[in-house]
């Protein structure tokens, strides 16, 4: 149904309107709307406004630099790049097992950087909308004006993104371009101290995961027939899975199930991902369209992220997550869930998740212990992928002789949930603006469904005065007709 | 952990041109230090951007001086006092220096530490870019006005 209004018919005859840039999420992007004088939407795109070069930048590099270089290309999550890089090095070095400590000390790294993330999006990006509603005033509709209301969530959300730091700073050696992960290994020990520091205060950490779900479950509960329809799309769903079937955000198998829940592949070792995943090129984004090969590209779309992981996965090890799961999986009645809000009522059972791993593994003798690193025979290929906090999350490096990077492949999890988003805005649109006056909370709706994905656009690129908002309405024949422009302080003003 | 009455909060990526200007100048104060013990009144905080968190980080600090990349400016360097602000931050992925300042107002329910912005002109952020001339420049200027700034903070009245 929304795929028709990827691409316009006769779009000269029509005007533009662009969401520039899309706000509460990470980086540059842009929408477009292709509109007729009737207010139809005849096309409508998510774009990435700056093209990345990632892999021009690794590339020429020495391989023992990635697990460090590749955490300056994103500021929102540099830990799940360090750790996707240091498994693909793993690889580089010749070593299929780390060692126990080793591989836990990664473990509970990256459940710290899963628990922040995840907090920062649901109570400082996204609870406000849910909170306040999609068309509260702008200037409110914001963390700060969730303090002001609910000051009890949103301490619960500083404190939690403040303790998921602090596991990466134990963990990482720093808060922020951390260095612990090294290739066949760790090079920082945890000690007695820092793991009663981690301790001390799991269980309430925990209580407010707990919390967190059940009012992620009641804004979706509230208004069930908003949250199952708005920007509802059938895909595919991709992420790693344990042997077992259980969650597992560091390392598994690539599992693929159709919206009816039958599997496309399963158990994949994604060291083969590129006989499972092909990457489309479309002429008006940068940014690459995955799809499952064996579905080809028009029904090989997939969504990866929590509502893929939760719904992928056969059962939760952790007590209270599983019971949660069990609920969210009987609440779609045994199908997979679909709706885009869904999302985050499965990222907060994925903190809830990541709150009780982080205890079962500060009780773990094995994160004391001192082998950290193990050494093999040089390879020259290496392919590390985990679960990040959006989704799946690939590295791919080919080294020469010396050891310097002569190929370098990463596939972001938000560009595995391009076309996702992009029919996402497609459904909001065909639903919601057809034929009406333009309003801020209709503009807003767009970037709800697209926040829901907590893409990441871009890397950490910030100057001061680079982000306001603007809305052009441009006519059939190209002349810009109205601009509206919302200041970095929330005020609108319309610009001559 | 707070050593000094001062906090220096440098934030922008390393690898993104001059948006490294607040983490190499953060760099640069701290070399700065071991060779002018009279400086010895601040600790330092580096990030790729500022979130909630450091709301939390400013805590017990008699001051707090955040410095930044920032393009559009008319001069080599800003320094302006801060006061808290409901800003949106439109991408609040990462917090204006005033919104940061709201959120530990909201949280502590205290006004915030006395605390100011260091701009420093930049002009060249792209994935790879060294530091621009002018960004190396600006820099060398806001660092030896911010080192007098912090002797006379700390100089007996």
């Amino acid at each position: 149904m929304t795929d028709s209004l990827e691409t316009a018919q006769n779009p000269e005859r029509l005007r533009r309107v662009a969401i520039d840039p899309v706000t509460r999420v990470e980086g540059h992007g842009k929408v477009t709307l292709l509109m007729d004088e009737e207010n139809r939407v005849h096309q409508a795109r998510l774009h990435i406004v700056e093209f990345r070069g990632f892999e021009k930048f690794i590339q020429g590099r020495p391989y023992w630099e990635l697990p460090v270089v590749v955490q300056r290309l994103c500021g929102i999550c540099p830990v799940s790049h360090h750790l996707a890089a240091a498994k693909a090095t793993d690889q580089l070095v010749g070593v299929d097992q780390l060692t126990p400590a080793a591989e836990k000390i990664r473990r509970l790294m990256h459940l710290g950087q899963m628990l922040q993330s995840h907090a920062l999006h649901f109570f400082h990006l996204s609870s406000p909308d849910l909170l306040f509603g999609y068309d509260d005033e702008v200037s409110h509709r914001n963390i700060v004006g969730v303090l002001a209301d609910h000051p009890d969530i949103a301490r619960q959300g500083v404190l939690l993104r403040k303790y998921g730091q602090e596991v990466i700073r134990v963990t990482a050696g720093k808060r922020v371009h951390g260095t612990s992960a090294i290739p066949g290994g760790v090079n920082k020990h945890i000690s007695r101290e820092e793991r009663d520091y981690l301790l001390g205060e799991i269980d309430r950490i925990i209580d407010w995961g707990a919390a967190a779900v059940g009012l992620a479950k009641r804004l979706f509960v509230e208004d069930i027939d908003h949250s199952r329809d708005f920007a509802l799309i059938d895909t595919n769903m991709l992420s790693l899975i344990r042997d077992d079937g259980a969650l597992d955000l560091y390392h598994g198998g690539l599992r693929a199930r159709k919206p009816d829940g039958s599997m496309v592949f399963d158990h994949v070792d994604y060291r083969d991902y590129e006989q499972y995943i092909h990457e489309q090129v479309k002429p008006w984004s940068y940014m690459k369209f995955p799809y499952i090969t064996a579905l080809g590209k028009e029904q090989g779309a997939y969504r990866v992220g929590p509502l893929a992981r939760i719904n992928n996965c056969g059962f939760i090890e952790t007590p209270l997550a599983e019971a949660v799961r069990a609920d969210f999986r009987a609440f779609s009645e045994g199908v997979l869930m679909q709706s885009t809000l869904a999302y985050h009522w499965a990222r907060m059972i994925e903190l809830l998740y990541c709150a009780e791993g982080i205890k079962v593994l500060l009780h773990d003798p094995d994160l004391l212990a001192s082998d950290l690193v193990v050494k093999g025979e040089m390879q020259s290929r290496g392919i590390g992928v985990i679960e990040a906090p959006r989704g799946t999350l690939f590295h791919h490096y080919e080294i020469d002789d010396n050891g310097i990077v002569t190929r370098a492949n990463l596939i972001v999890s938000t560009t595995n949930n391009n076309t996702a988003m992009n029919e996402s805005i497609r459904r909001v649109a065909n639903d919601l603006f057809d034929g009406r006056e333009l309003t801020e909370a209709m503009l807003n709706s767009i970037e709800v469904a697209i926040r829901a994905y907590d893409p990441c656009l871009s890397c950490a690129t910030h100057a001061l005065g680079k982000m306001p908002l603007e809305v052009q309405l441009v006519s059939p024949d190209g002349a810009v007709l109205d601009r509206l422009y919302r200041h970095m302080d929330g005020a609108i003003c319309q610009v001559d | 952990m707070r050593k000094h009455p001062v906090l220096v909060i440098g934030y922008g990526n390393p690898s993104r041109g001059d948006d490294a200007i607040g983490p190499h100048f953060l760099e640069r104060l701290e070399a700065m230090r071991t060779w002018d013990r009279d400086l010895d009144c601040f600790d330092t905080l580096t990030d790729f951007q500022l979130q909630v968190e450091h709301a939390m980080d400013m805590h017990g600090y008699e001051q707090v001086i955040f410095v930044d990349a920032a393009v559009n400016l008319d001069r080599p360097f800003r320094f302006e006092i801060l006061h808290a602000a409901r800003d949106d931050s439109y991408t609040t992925h990462a917090l204006n220096p005033a919104a940061v300042l709201a959120v530990y107002e909201q949280f502590y329910g205290i006004p915030c530490p006395e605390s100011c912005l260091l701009s420093i002109h930049g002009e060249r952020f792209d994935l790879g870019d060294d530091l621009s001339e002018t960004a190396r420049a600006s820099l060398d200027a806001a660092l030896g006005f911010l080192a007098a700034h912090l002797m006379q903070s700390i100089s007996p009245v």
